[in-house]
């Protein structure tokens, strides 16, 4: 794809920063539909409409309206607040979760960069995130932000583990850590016909896999049942306590945009990526950027369900969760899987 | 005009004490409210953290206080105060003004009439579900489960809606008047009534598959803030929170009033299903029982209820109580609201004292808090279930 | 072992059961109204705000006194007897000037005591509830209707009134008092009262 804007485009750089911000404009748009979707099926979930008034059709601007807001607002700084953490948290955080688009595969022709160690690199960069929490928190200088950061630190590195461990056991089936490769690996139909070649459907172990990847982004990502860092009726609101204005519009787009991150992870991973669920039908760049979104959008949609559903752990059960449950059932099913692609 | 610059307080901070291996530590004191999400109003409680232990927890009450006592017998009239009593337990202002009332009437020597009766009973009874639901919603607002709040209050306002076509009013009743009713129910109070029953039942299934029994949620309130009966006792803890410890009482059976000694009902005790008998899940589901034991109530309410009468015939024209005093208390959604009121033979009490349900439940947070994490405090506040207009009065 | 597995079971099949409930519940009718352009009927009873029918009214006062925050404050003035201001609706004859009816819906608590002991019906709640404003100030409803001019002149009325029947008054007292010092007189009893007078 940057031939195709290079041959087009007058300048060589020029083409090079089109071709980068790419998956900032969708993040940016796929944010302004997520949270407008959030809305929309939480209101619906508690018989509500949710947004209705601007824009017209079911409030489909609310968000637009709500970041011109956001930008317009005084940019409080607390007078105890170190100033300098304070003000580069939110960028930190969303320039960690940013910079892991460049290796997902958006479409057969569109990848930031053909990483051969791309997953690793997602795995490294989103590590960022929690780093730039534990600034914002500590740098807030407020008991609640120090509380919600520190239970952050504990989450997102506990986390990383079984994360780390069900992509090992894609790896171990794949056998290279590049996306693109990955994703064309899943291309085609299975030995039964009619079921796409996706990886979810290589072994049962790998529906295991997909679960424990899936309960492990929720907690990545801070979604409920994990969302302990920002519990908005425990802590008031987190690390984001301190925050207004577009400086917590940042942290809210870092929300979503880890979503869709790891929805897309795991959708390249487990679903097949930009392959179309039809075989060769509707298949092509254009076609599989659309499915690629599609596929992360309905995980997107499943965690909003979850969300409206459930209530909150508590912190201490979510160590036991992922210590006592997840990471032992991950090795397990990482050795497993490895003696099916040996028998097999 | 010059600002007043203070030094910042220093916080306070306990000795450095020593964890196991040499490791110093302090403990942290911080400020839950009173603009915390999940205090119900206005409370302050001042945490004392060891991590995220909780070593003591302190609650600060009067952020609300509104002195409903001197207010009340600075009024000339005795019927001046029933909007204030509704004005206590904001979300059961009937359950305040029948025990009001009855104290009037038990001071007056006033015998009202049986329809009055009965609706009287249908509507504490109706506020009675209005208000668990809300103890109940908030509840799991508490835990994390934002939707169970709003499905709780669908069914609440339906309630509200009974009540705003026979009083106007929504939240703030002024609807039972001493003696009788500021106006007779109107025509279709029963069928709605008896909707209303019909349709709540399911609504209760949807709750206890969304929120009572949900792993997350028992995994939450189980075994959390466990209240044992004996110390409740000690206490005064009164209401569901004392029933959920597994203590049996309740003044609708034991010290009944109005005509509560004609109904056939359960009085629901926690258990200890999910865990021990006295903690958060089981104060919460007492409340969940309550509502179908008031669902029997209504609707045997609804059947004994006389079609015909004067709500009015028995209200005094201007109330002079002879001197003396009365102490009538009443079980509201809450716990036992008593109301002791001292005659001097004018038109105004010459003293009132309300015992508030929540005032008494809310000493006991300290108690059982200790050795909780931050989490499980918010859930211990949100199943004592107090509200601050009662708190602080 | 066993107990794991049953609590992994229970944990999966009551999220499950949870996430079918919001489900269904996101295809379900909404119960809410869309407020500016929907409206909920409401029923008769409603309390939203004060209103006085200032023609019926005949300044008694009740509804001041039994106001348990006084958030109402009237006015009045004796008519004289050569006004005539006619009858209300239900037949009360109105003998006051209201020179003043105020009403402050900022301190007002909606409880209704005011309505019910009104002898003429006159002050009532109605089905208003968007009178919002900037300034609290404008939450006093004044409903009497009478100009300055008319409150100044109907004062000098009744003070000229009552000056005259002052003036009657003393003129009746000092004929009855004549009349009893002229009895006094013919007893022959005494005269020091009258030079005083």
């Amino acid at each position: 794809m940057l031939e195709f804007l290079e041959s087009i485009m007058p300048a060589g750089p020029l083409a090079v920063f089109v071709f980068s911000i790419i998956p900032l404009k969708i993040i940016l748009v796929y944010a302004l539909f997520a949270i407008w979707l959030e809305r929309k099926v939480a209101g619906h979930m508690q018989d509500r409409l949710g947004p209705m008034r601007v824009g017209g059709w079911h409030g489909w601007a609310q968000t637009i309206a709500d970041l011109v807001k956001l930008i317009q607002k005084e940019d409080i700084v607390p007078a105890k607040a170190d100033r300098m953490f304070f003000k580069m948290a939110p960028f930190i955080a969303f320039g960690a979760s940013y910079g892991a688009f460049v290796a997902i595969p958006l479409s057969s022709s569109y990848i930031g960069s053909m990483f051969d160690v791309g997953i690793f690199y997602i795995v490294a960069i989103t590590s960022l995130l929690s780093v730039s929490i534990i600034m914002a928190g500590w740098a807030s200088n407020n008991k609640w932000s120090l509380l919600g950061a520190m239970r952050t630190a504990a989450q997102t590195v506990s986390y990383e583990v079984p994360t780390v461990v069900t992509i090992l056991s894609v790896i171990v089936v794949t056998g290279s850590l590049n996306l693109m490769e990955v994703t064309e690996m899943q291309s085609g139909n299975t030995f039964l016909g009619f079921l796409p070649n996706w990886l979810i459907f290589h072994s049962p172990f790998m529906v295991v896999a997909f679960g424990l990847f899936f309960i492990a982004s929720l907690a990545e990502s801070h979604r409920v049942p994990f969302d302990l860092p920002e519990s908005e009726s425990e802590l008031v609101g987190g690390y984001q306590t301190e925050y207004s204005g577009m400086r917590w519009g940042l942290f809210m787009l870092t929300e979503y945009a880890d979503m869709l991150l790891l929805s897309l992870v795991g959708v390249t991973l487990f679903f097949g990526g930009w392959n179309s669920p039809f075989g060769s039908f509707l298949d092509g760049p254009l076609w599989g950027a659309f499915w690629m979104l599609f596929k992360g959008m309905v995980l997107v949609f499943v965690m909003m369900w979850l969300r409206w559903t459930l209530p909150r752990l508590r912190v201490d059960q979510l160590m036991n969760i992922c210590w006592k449950y997840l990471i032992p059932l991950s090795f397990v099913n990482l050795v497993l899987i490895a003696l099916w692609v040996m028998l097999f | 005009m010059a600002t007043v610059k203070e030094k910042a307080p220093e916080v306070s901070l306990t000795d450095l004490g020593e964890a196991g291996d040499g490791l110093r530590t302090q403990e942290m004191v911080i400020n839950m409210g009173p603009q915390h999400p999940s205090t119900h109003g206005v409370l302050r409680m001042e945490l004392t953290l060891d991590g995220e232990i909780v070593v003591r927890a302190v609650p600060h009450i009067g952020y609300l206080h509104r002195c409903f006592e001197k207010h009340c017998e600075s009024m000339n009239d005795y019927t001046k105060i029933i909007p204030y009593a509704d004005r206590m337990d904001y979300v059961a202002a009937m359950s305040n003004e029948l025990g009001y009332v009855v104290a009037m009437e038990r001071l007056l020597d006033i015998q009202v009439p049986e329809r009055v009766e009965y609706i009287r009973v249908i509507l504490a009874e109706l506020q009675r579900i209005a208000s668990h639901l809300l103890a109940v919603g908030t509840f799991g607002l508490d835990i994390g489960a934002f939707t169970p709040f709003l499905h709780c209050f669908i069914e609440r306002e339906k309630i509200l809606d009974i009540f705003e076509k026979a009083s106007g009013a929504r939240l703030l009743y002024n609807y039972i008047w001493v003696g009788g009713l500021m106006n007779d129910v109107p025509a279709d109070f029963k069928r709605d009534t008896a909707a209303f029953v019909k349709s709540f039942r399911p609504a209760i299934k949807d709750l206890n598959d969304l929120l009572s029994y949900n792993k997350i949620f028992l995994e939450r309130t189980a075994n959390i803030g466990v209240l044992p009966g004996k110390v409740a006792i000690n206490y005064g803890v009164s209401g569901p929170s004392l029933r959920g410890s597994g203590v049996k009482w309740d003044l609708r059976r034991e010290d009944p009033y109005s005509i509560y000694d004609r109904f056939e009902f359960d009085i629901p005790v926690g258990k200890g299903e999910a865990g021990t008998t006295g903690d958060c899940w089981d104060r919460y589901i007492v409340r969940v029982h309550e509502m179908v034991e008031s669902l029997k109530i209504i609707e045997q309410a609804l059947d004994g209820m006389p079609d015909e009468g004067d709500v009015q015939e028995s209200i005094p024209k201007k109330i002079r109580p002879p001197e003396g005093e009365i102490y009538a208390r009443t079980e509201t959604p809450r716990g036992e609201l008593g109301y002791y009121i001292i005659s001097d033979k004018s038109t105004s009490p010459f003293r009132i004292k309300a015992r508030a349900p929540s005032f008494v439940n809310l000493s006991v947070v300290s108690a059982i808090s200790v050795g909780a994490m931050v989490a499980d405090m918010v859930a211990i506040i949100g199943s004592v279930d107090i509200v601050l207009g009662e708190v602080d009065r | 072992m066993v107990k794991l597995l049953h609590d992994s079971y229970t944990t999966f099949k009551t999220i499950f059961v949870g996430m079918g409930v919001t489900f269904r519940h996101l295809f379900s009718k909404s119960v809410t109204v869309q407020y500016p352009d929907q409206r909920d009927v409401l029923p008769d009873r409603v309390r939203l705000k004060l209103h006085v029918n200032i023609d019926d009214c005949i300044g008694c006062r009740l509804c001041e006194r039994a106001c348990p925050v006084d958030c109402i404050t009237i006015g009045t003035i004796k008519s004289t007897d050569d006004d005539d201001l006619g009858e209300t609706s239900t037949g009360h004859k109105k003998k006051l000037w209201l020179n003043e009816f105020d009403i402050d819906m900022a301190k007002c608590c909606y409880c209704e005591l005011c309505v019910h002991p009104c002898p003429t019906d006159c002050i009532t709640m109605v089905e208003d509830y968007e009178y919002s404003v900037y300034d609290r100030e404008n939450l006093i409803l004044s409903f009497a209707e009478m100009t300055p001019d008319q409150i100044k002149e109907a004062q000098a009325k009744f003070e000229r009134e009552e000056a005259e029947k002052e003036k009657q008054k003393e003129a009746k007292r000092r004929a009855r008092e004549q009349q009893s010092n002229d009895s006094n007189d013919t007893a022959g009893n005494g005269n020091a009262g009258e030079s005083e007078t």
